[in-house]
């Protein structure tokens, strides 16, 4: 079998990518899939701990089965909110849109 | 080290994914960006199904690429904006170093553990007699756990009502009557899009 580091290598090395695509992109919906990209990192080190550590029971296959309804909640809200904040300001880039800062 | 037929196919979905998901979060073009997250999604799909996890790998196609992805490229079409402004933020720079200390933050907790979790156990392939390879569980424990009581039924119920909030939400917020309300009109007309 492929070594559960190697998993583990690749779901730290996804989640990173994502978290630079968080950090760096100016447009909503390119930050809302780099998040996608992380829970999909997240999802990656659920299943692969379940195969190696308790393949008998499943728990690891349940819990990423909750991540994704969450990430399909977080998807449709998210695009929802990115829809009506582009239908007020006409824009979608997070920096026009910064009427809470100060 | 010996390359077995699942390290080969490993080491390809690992590229697609680590590959296609870069290029989501560099290219500038957002369209394509939507297209190469639908590819790193496939890879973690086939990562799944190499994890014999077939269910999940079914339903990150169906829920993830078939729905989600689907989504993000409707959004993208609502909001016209897609190569003009997709240039990286003044702080890209910031972001990289966040993500690369992440990154060694991750490497530096996992290299001392190498040997436990089995570092140059490459060798031996997946074989149906060896008890360690099969998983002792099915689909159908599956379906059957999540609606015992015993087991995950109230977050089951739970997730349900999430989605269905999540829905009614989403529905009431892009609906025209929300946007047309003149208590919260800004002013200019906007309600051409």
């Amino acid at each position: 079998m492929v070594p559960l580091w190697m998993y583990l290598l690749v779901a730290a090395g996804l989640f990173s990518i994502g978290l630079y695509g968080v950090l760096s992109r100016r447009n909503a919906v390119a930050i809302l899939m780099s998040i996608e990209l992380m829970l999909n990192a997240v999802n990656i080190n659920l299943v692969a701990f379940w195969r190696y550590n308790s393949p008998g029971d499943l728990n690891g296959q349940v819990f990423a089965l909750f991540v994704f309804v969450v990430a399909a909640a977080e998807a449709a809200v998210g695009l929802a909110l990115i829809i009506t904040i582009y239908r007020r300001h006409k824009s979608v880039i997070v920096e026009d849109v910064d009427l809470l800062k100060w | 080290m010996d390359i077995t037929a699942e390290s080969v196919v490993f080491l390809i979905l690992s590229a697609l994914t680590l590959g296609s998901g870069l290029l989501v979060v560099t290219s500038r073009n957002l369209f394509h960006a939507a297209l190469y997250l639908m590819l790193s999604l496939f890879g973690v799909a086939g990562l799944f199904a190499l994890l014999t996890a077939p269910f999940l790998a079914f339903v990150q196609v169906t829920v993830y690429i078939g729905a989600i992805a689907i989504l993000i490229i409707f959004a993208i079409m609502l909001t016209p904006q897609v190569t003009r402004t997709n240039a990286r933020n003044t702080q890209w720079v910031g972001a990289v170093v966040v993500a690369v200390v992440f990154f060694a933050v991750m490497v530096s907790v996992l290299t001392p553990l190498m040997d436990d979790l089995g570092a140059d156990d490459w060798s031996a392939d997946f074989s149906e007699e060896d008890p360690d390879d099969v998983p002792g569980t099915s689909l159908a424990d599956l379906g059957e756990q999540l609606v015992d009581p015993d087991y995950y039924m109230l977050p089951f119920e739970v997730a349900s009502v999430l989605l269905m909030a999540a829905l009614i939400g989403a529905a009431l917020m892009v609906s025209p009557a929300i946007a047309d309300d003149p208590e919260t009109e800004t002013g200019d007309d906007e309600s051409g899009g």
